[in-house]
């Protein structure tokens, strides 16, 4: 376990290295990409090998006895300050590892996809540094044992985002989407940083572990303090994660190349936020309002977004939404204190959305980058792995049982109705919540991979399955999508849930707090998971009569009821509310700002001071005269003057 | 047969020692020396550095003094004995293929070199008024030689004779302060002075007064602070590229190294309260160094004013005084050694025989023309401007934290606009070296980077970020280093 440090190492060092390789290869201009092989394998070798130490220091983390498996590691410190101490340091406890073991494994296979994906771009090298680069900072996000470092991690996965989601920067869409994510993940950012201030402020440190110790003695419980250090916590994850009121970065983001969005906008950048809530379930749980928000901007975040992937068109953008569903799925869990239902979905999420992504990229690779949904079809026979793959990842996030998703989705709707501070109506928006997934979810499967082909011609000529490199990460995936559920079996279901008791650990304080969810009879368990799959196979019933058997049906609901089509189409006019309430107003006054005032006050006082000081220096140079009789006497003078001081004192 | 040890404990002076020994051998064997192998000499003038290093490595944590309490061995002078060491062996590097490129390759040049670090180390290890004498001339007087070494050049010229009037006068106050406080005390080692000021009522004797301010003015015109500054613009410019580098590093922090041992030793604040007059030296040296560099159009005079400047910044450190202030100044010399010797490797590499290419305007589109050396030197600006992560930031940080700490806030607001100044002209030539295109010239080609030069950017470079970075360690050296002088 003292090895830990080379987890985020190896990615380091791949980005370095496939950095330089990227500006040396720029210089030449060859038709061919040079050390495409050298950059893949030091691109994939290096999160690889990362993944091999995390495997390694989770057995050994395994092999611990349950009450010590928190471990410290302390590389070396990295500001020392007065009383300012921080550490670059790692904290290895359950969640800790749970998180790198998704990260690299997960991330491991998206590297080893891209190679096929972005086989034929000129900016393989830079693509891939940029790919090691983020997996380094997502490592240290998830093994950072202090806010600060924590913080540099948020921030340095926030900057990878940007620079992958415009990585085809020519395009202007995409280099607006980048900037998107950008501005609208600092809004976030900007409540993170506040909150880690009043964290330092309060506790004088910003160690996890002496923090969470203090906190029930410094704070008091449901306190004004402890309830704006979580809302601002919060803050910075809704807008990481995507949740309501920040998530509009996020569909945009799929301007970026396809396994980065399955990396970072599905599988792990944007779980960030679930994570830091539950790795701070310490302050959440003493501010009971926190909680609720959390719990309530998660379940309307899931069903929301899940309305408006009901009717897009995109197959990125379905999925993105649905990811910013599934998000909300998970921070519905951590507000009702089911802690561990959070990072189990986030686990199972991680698995089956990659998938979904990843097979949605391969899609486009067979299509030649064909992205509406209405010009597929009937991709079955061409691509039958994906095919095969999709299905699995669609089962699986659908909740059909004894796949993964089934069991994470259930155990946070069971805790959301049984939990002390859940609710019915939470319970009840996210079985609904549910039921849209499901249907949307195989109306995507349906519209582009069974009924008739309605691809242009010439393209349906040239489809073709997708290359090793990118079919056998899907079949991997597609296999955890199937089994990853199998860690986390409900007691209730005769399992052991060997994923809640690994977590229990960390999560003892959250474990009280649900522990009245056990007084509930198992016969009520049943009775909701019963209802679930019910809702969701009358959804997949109802998908199929619309989009297999019946095609017209969706165009006659949509004419029937044009102002509800409308508003799920347009995203309920979000993005345009935005502009004209917050952009629009905020441009106006920078532009007054700028014109007005920067220039002719900041500008007119900072040029005149300093061309005041430019004349100064002009005329002491005139001191300067070369003669060293002048010399000697300002040196005679300097003596002259300070004998003078010291004997009149 | 057995070798008997004299009194004098040579393990302590062992560093000084080789040094010696190296630059006597030089002298010696050079005349021997064929043209195509007088680069043995420099190469013997590393090697020698090398040993001296080593050897003061052993000297780590040792407390001793030696000659009848006259040289005295302790972190402190080890630490100041590292960053000269180091800042000797970066120029003899550096001065290699300058040398060869200006045809002026000749032994005495490294021997020389030695001798004016042997006088460096002697004023770090001095106890005593008159071997910081010693020191401070051996180390004065090697570097007047060096500053005229183009002898076909008149600029060079110039300033090796300029260098020697201004030093010679400046070093007659030196000794007249000398003289003054034996009248008083009646023993020139530090360790009396201060047993005399804290038992006597030191603060009415005149003599010792007007000794400390005598003593002020010498020590002033080694660190070039204003107004004993006005001979650095002429030295700088006029010598040899590499001895500009040199005068500036190691010669300065031996000027601060005993500036700051006996100030702060024997003229302890409690019992005399200089810090006024040095706080307006502080503020004047900050200002006009950085106001009148704004004016330069020639790099190393730029960077003579710049130098001007930052013993500005170093003065501030001692007017902090105490553990903070002293452990602030060494990291501040240190960092400064690097970033200057790198900023300076640039301006050789530029060079072309018999021709500077030390105007400002030689430096625009250097980014397109060569822009590996175009970034290092934006990271040694950028270390001078003291920008984060750099070492210069955080030697900055250090000394203004420091000062803060003390109560000298107004002194701190006036470096740190200072500091503000300096970013124009610092950020100036990144201006020019990126944004700019290549003024049209004759000689186009590639700029080639000797191996030793290289060798230098990379230790400067990997030192500067090193310090910005991961300042701890090498804090906590200095912090180690500065208990035995209080």
């Amino acid at each position: 376990m003292n090895y830990v440090y080379l987890i985020p190492l190896f990615p380091l060092l791949g980005f370095l290295i496939n950095g330089l390789l990227a500006l040396s290869f720029k210089t030449r201009s060859d038709e061919k990409i040079p050390g495409m092989s050298l950059v893949s394998w030091i691109g994939c070798g290096s999160v690889g090998l990362s993944f091999l130490t995390s495997i390694t220091i989770f057995f050994k983390l395994l092999a611990l006895p349950a009450g010590e498996r928190v471990v410290q590691k302390i590389a070396f410190p990295w500001i020392l300050s007065g009383t300012f101490h921080v550490d670059i340091g790692f904290l290895l406890d359950p969640l800790s590892s749970v998180m790198i073991l998704v990260v690299t494994g997960v991330g491991f296979f998206i590297h080893v996809y891209s190679t096929g994906y972005m086989a034929e771009d000129k900016g393989y090298a830079r693509y891939f540094s940029y790919l090691n680069l983020f997996t380094f900072f997502m490592l240290m996000l998830v093994l950072s044992n202090n806010f600060l470092l924590l913080y540099l991690g948020w921030e340095g996965v926030g900057l990878c985002s940007y620079l992958l989601i415009g990585f085809w920067y020519e395009k202007k869409t995409a280099s607006d989407a980048g900037k998107k994510a950008f501005i609208v993940n600092r809004v976030g950012d900007f409540g993170f940083a506040l909150a880690v201030m009043l964290i330092f402020w309060t506790f004088g440190n910003l160690n996890f572990t002496s923090v969470f110790e203090n906190a029930p003695q410094v704070l008091a419980f449901g306190g004004g303090l402890v309830t704006a250090i979580t809302l601002l916590l919060f803050m910075g994850a809704t807008g990481k994660s995507a949740q309501i009121p920040l998530y509009v970065w996020l569909p945009d983001a799929m301007e970026g190349p396809t396994p980065v969005s399955a990396l970072i906008h599905a599988a792990t950048m944007v779980t960030a936020g679930v994570y830091m809530v539950a790795r701070c379930h310490a302050l959440f749980l003493l501010a009971p309002i926190s909680m609720g928000v959390v719990a309530v901007i998660g379940a309307v975040t899931a069903i929301y977004a899940a309305s408006i992937g009901l009717v897009q068109n995109d197959i990125k953008r379905v999925l993105a939404y649905s990811t910013i569903s599934q998000l909300g799925y998970m921070f519905l869990a951590c507000g009702v204190g089911a802690f561990t239902a959070g990072i189990f979905h986030l686990m199972t999420h991680a698995f089956f959305k990659a998938l979904l992504f990843l097979s949605a990229g391969s899609v486009m690779h067979a299509l030649a980058g064909e992205l509406n949904m209405q010009k597929m079809g009937g991709l079955k026979k061409h691509t039958p792995v994906t095919f095969w793959c999709f299905l699995a990842g669609t089962l699986a996030i659908s909740g059909i049982p004894l796949f993964s998703g089934f069991f994470s989705k259930d155990e946070i709707l069971w805790k959301a109705f049984s939990s002390s501070s859940g609710h019915f109506l939470l319970w009840l928006v996210g079985v609904i919540t549910a039921g849209m997934t499901a249907f949307y979810m195989f109306r995507l499967f349906f519209m582009v991979f069974l009924g008739k082909s309605r691809m242009n011609p010439h393209v349906e000529a040239h489809v073709h399955e997708s290359p090793k490199p990118m079919t056998i990460p899907l079949i991997v995936l597609a296999v955890l999508s199937v089994i990853g559920g199998y860690v986390g079996i409900p007691k209730s279901l005769g399992g052991s849930n060997r994923f809640e008791g690994f977590l229990s650990s960390v999560f003892e304080g959250g474990h009280e707090v649900s522990a009245e969810a056990t007084a509930h009879a198992p016969s009520a368990e049943y009775l909701l998971m019963i209802i679930s799959i019910a809702v969701v196979l009358t959804s997949i019933f109802l998908s199929y009569r619309f989009y297999i058997k019946n095609p017209d049906i969706p165009k006659r609901l949509a004419a029937k009821y044009k102002t509800a089509y409308n508003i799920l189409s347009n995203k309920y006019y979000v993005d345009e509310f935005y502009n004209k309430v917050i952009v629009n107003p905020l441009l106006n006054l920078a532009w007054f700002l700028w014109k007005k005032f920067d220039v002719l006050v900041i500008d007119g006082t900072a040029n005149g001071i300093a061309s005041l000081v430019k004349w100064g220096g002009g005329v002491i140079r005139k001191t300067e005269t070369g003669y060293l009789r002048n010399y000697t006497l300002s040196l005679i003078f300097g003596a002259m003057l300070i004998l003078a001081y010291f004997i009149l004192r | 047969m057995d070798w008997i040890i004299p009194a004098v404990n040579l393990k302590l002076i062992l560093p000084e020692i080789v040094v010696c020994l190296f630059a006597i051998l030089i002298l010696v064997t050079d005349p021997f020396l064929s043209k195509e192998r007088k680069i043995w000499s420099a190469h013997l003038s590393w090697i020698a550095v090398v040993i001296a290093f080593i050897a003061n490595i052993r000297l780590w944590n040792l407390q001793e003094a030696t000659f009848t309490n006259m040289f005295l061995v302790d972190n402190y002078a080890t630490f100041f004995k590292f960053i000269f060491l180091a800042g000797s062996f970066l120029i003899i590097l550096i001065s290699m293929s300058y040398l060869k490129r200006e045809e002026i390759l000749h032994g005495e040049y490294f021997s020389l070199i030695l001798f004016s670090t042997l006088g460096m180390m002697l004023l770090a290890s001095g106890f005593d008024l008159v071997v910081i004498f010693l020191g401070l001339e051996i180390m004065s007087v090697s570097l007047y030689v060096l500053a005229g070494f183009k002898r076909s050049d008149l600029a060079s010229n110039e300033a090796s004779l300029k260098y020697f009037l201004m030093g010679a006068f400046a070093t007659g106050f030196l000794l007249y302060g000398i003289v003054m406080i034996y009248g008083s005390v009646g023993s020139t080692n530090l360790g009396q002075i201060i047993n005399h000021i804290t038992s006597n009522d030191a603060g009415s004797n005149l003599l010792i007064w007007a000794g400390a301010g005598l003593l002020l003015v010498g020590f002033g015109f080694k660190i070039a602070s204003v107004p004993f500054h006005m001979w650095v613009p002429d030295v700088y410019q006029g010598a040899p590229t590499p001895i500009t580098a040199f005068i500036s590093a190691g010669p300065k922090a031996a000027g601060f190294a005993a500036l700051l041992r006996v100030f702060l030793f024997s003229f302890t604040t409690i019992k005399m309260d200089w810090t006024m007059i040095v706080w307006i030296m502080a503020a004047l040296t900050m200002s006009v160094g950085n106001i009148v560099a704004l004016a330069q159009s020639d790099i190393k005079r730029m960077l003579a004013y710049s130098s001007i400047a930052h013993a500005g910044y170093v003065l501030v450190a001692l007017v902090a005084g105490g553990e903070t202030g002293v452990s602030s100044a060494l990291f501040y010399l240190l960092a400064y050694t690097f970033m200057n010797i790198g900023a300076f490797t640039v301006v050789i590499a530029l060079g072309r025989k018999g021709q500077d290419n030390t105007k400002l305007e030689d430096y625009s589109g250097l980014g397109s023309r060569s822009p590996i050396l175009a970034i290092l030197m934006t990271i040694f600006l950028f270390s001078l401007a003291g920008f984060p992560p750099t070492a210069g930031f955080m030697a900055k940080f250090y000394v203004f934290g420091s000062a803060v700490k003390s109560g000298f806030t107004g002194l701190v607001i006036i470096g740190v606009l200072n500091s503000l100044i300096s970013v124009y002209y610092y950020l100036r030539i990144v201006v020019l070296m990126f944004m700019q295109a290549p003024v049209t010239r004759t000689d186009n080609e590639r700029i080639k980077v000797a191996f030793c030069a290289i060798l230098v950017l990379i230790i400067s470079t990997w030192a500067v970020l090193q310090m910005g970075i991961f300042p701890q360690s090498l804090l906590s050296l200095a912090q180690a280093s500065v208990s035995s002088i209080f």
